[in-house]
């Protein structure tokens, strides 16, 4: 996979996450992502945006346009040193929260993306990347 | 901090939401229209989200709640508008709004809610015992 | 004494460009027709330049070696002006492969007194001939294929048309496998007409849809899902015996969704839910 340009950012507030929101369309436009899988992949990162800022208090984004297989496409870094999650199959599954939610961000992200990958050591923090494709 | 106007059109409430809706804003909205429910005694809540172009979990469960809080003061709610990809994109994200009214204009929504309050009227008055 | 094959090679850069030429000139598939002398001489020295640039002696025996990057490069950016020029896959072939020869030749010359030597040297500049050759041939069915898949697009685009039956009626005749791929296509269509015509129903048959298992039906529920979110009702229609048949053995629920055997009948629901009536004209009072 070919990195072709990226920006990062920081999620530290509420605000930060419609800063966020605009700049991953502007990304989004740039390479021609379809309208339906632009707001797919804005939603899926509004979600991991918003655990990010609830659970860990905060962290970073980095977004990417990749390339591979002569396809464009979008990855995301969403990255924190927040409590980690214990068990992540559990936190995959629809419906399981610890927050009093709809346990819907986590497993709904995925199935918006192309590509899904979560990593989380308790007391370190976690790391999730998301990968849409600009026709995927 | 911006806030989002409520207009009153006869027993209705509407209001159309047109900025990029940040979390606190969308809770305020909550609160602001269930206020605004009982203090006008509306009878239906009419929601223009044509111009949203994302609605995740929690911006879906605002509206969720504000169908659910109005419904126990006696107000119906209709969500008008939603963007085709808005509502391909939820319906993936597995929050299908159950219970929530839909409509595809306001016009149309005004009219389903007429004829909802026409309904409920003449079902309180045909039938006592669906008043449990 | 370890010998450095790629600086050797790098060495004897004229003379391998000149084996090559001959090789290729006195070859009888060569199409004077297609490029003439002077423009082969360019590519084949431009191949050779970046050949040779990128070899080291470490990366010799690794195709796969990130340094070979900008040589596979120019062989796909070569390979795929040659297929638009009109050459075969064969002949683009036989250009590469004819490279394997004037470098086996400059090999042979120089270990000629090491013939074990020779052996593997040989083996490994073979292989990385071998490894273009592919480079080459994948390149030039990538293009194929990427005009397949911009066929299967259209194809998907032309067989989801969404029809306008009545005033606040569109309806969406499904052929073929749903698959999710195709769901989606379908999905943006309908609810686009949606919008477009401001139809409050939308009517799904599915009678060209040879088959129904669970991943089928949960597709179709998506469909209606996001229709109803859109604020308009979505009716199935064209249901079969044979797949009312499987819908209940694999226990798939579509009881939340309003489902009719044909068009007609799911026409005439939607005419009811409009309040609308059909009539046949009372040919007496008419002539009245
Ligand atoms: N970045 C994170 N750091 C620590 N824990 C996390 C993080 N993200 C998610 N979690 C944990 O995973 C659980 C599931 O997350 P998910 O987003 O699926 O649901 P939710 O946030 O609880 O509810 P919803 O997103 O539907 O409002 C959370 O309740 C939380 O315990
Ligand atoms: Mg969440």
């Amino acid at each position: 996979m070919i990195v072709l340009s990226s920006d990062s950012m920081p999620i530290m507030k509420e605000l930060d996450m419609v800063v966020f929101r605009n700049r991953l369309k502007e990304f989004a436009v740039k390479i021609g992502m379809s309208l339906v899988n632009q707001t797919k992949l804005i939603t899926a990162a509004s979600e991991l945006s918003r655990n990010m800022l609830r659970y860990a208090g905060g962290g970073n984004v980095l977004i990417e346009i990749v390339n591979a297989q002569r396809q464009n496409g979008l990855r995301l870094t969403f990255s924190d040193t927040g409590p980690g999650i214990p068990d992540i199959d559990k936190a995959m599954k629809d419906g399981f929260s610890t927050g009093k939610s709809l346990g819907l961000g986590l497993p709904g992200a995925k199935r918006l993306v192309s590509d899904f990958d979560i990593k989380s050591t308790v007391g370190k923090g976690t790391t999730i990347t998301i990968i849409k494709w600009k026709n995927g | 901090m911006d806030k989002i106007p409520i207009l009153k059109i006869g027993h209705f409430l509407m209001v159309a939401i047109q900025v990029d809706l940040y979390d606190r804003l969308a809770l305020s909205l909550e609160s602001d229209l269930v206020q605004a429910v009982s203090k006008t005694g509306a009878k239906g809540v009419l929601i223009d989200i044509s111009s949203v172009s994302i609605v995740d979990s929690f911006m879906g469960r605002i509206l969720g709640n504000i169908a659910g809080m109005s419904k126990v003061l006696d107000a119906e709610t209709v969500i008008v508008g939603m963007q085709p990809a808005v509502a391909i994109t939820l319906v993936e994200l597995g929050l299908p709004l159950k219970g929530v009214q839909t409509a595809l204009n306001v016009e149309k929504g005004m009219e389903l809610l007429q004829k909802k309050i026409q309904f409920t009227e003449e079902e309180e008055i045909d039938d006592d015992s669906t008043l449990q | 004494m370890k010998l450095d094959t790629a600086k050797l090679l790098q060495k004897r850069k004229k003379q391998i460009l000149e084996l090559w030429m001959k090789n290729q000139l006195v070859d009888f598939s060569l199409r004077e027709d297609l490029m003439s002398n002077e423009e082969l001489t360019v590519q084949s020295e431009e191949l050779v330049n970046i050949l040779l640039q990128s070899l080291n002696n470490g990366n010799l025996e690794d195709v796969q070696s990130a340094s070979f990057e900008p040589l596979y490069e120019v062989l796909e950016t070569i390979s795929r002006s040659r297929a638009k020029m009109g050459y075969s896959p064969r002949e683009t072939g036989t250009f590469v492969f004819s490279l394997k020869d004037a470098l086996l030749n400059v090999l042979q010359q120089e270990f000629k007194n090491d013939p074990v030597l020779l052996l593997e040297e040989s083996l490994k500049v073979s292989k990385l001939i071998d490894s273009l050759g592919i480079v080459t041939f994948e390149t030039f069915i990538k293009g194929r294929e990427e005009v397949i898949l911009r066929q299967t697009d259209e194809i998907a685009e032309i067989s989801t048309p969404v029809i306008r039956v009545w005033d606040g009626i569109v309806a969406l005749p499904i052929i073929g496998t749903l698959d999710s791929s195709r769901t989606q296509v379908v999905m943006e269509n309908l609810l686009q007409e949606i919008v477009a015509t401001s139809s409050s129903i939308a009517i799904l048959d599915i009678s060209g849809v040879p088959a129904v298992d669970s991943l089928v039906a949960q597709h179709l529920i998506k469909t209606v899902s996001a229709t109803r979110l859109m604020g308009a009702e979505c009716i199935i229609s064209g249901i079969r015996p044979e797949i009312a048949q499987t819908v209940v053995h694999l226990g798939i629920d579509l009881s939340g969704i309003v489902t009719k055997a044909t068009l007609a009948s799911a026409l005439r629901y939607a005419f009811s839910l409009l309040q609308l009536e059909v009539r046949k004209l009372n040919l007496k009072t008419n002539q009245l």
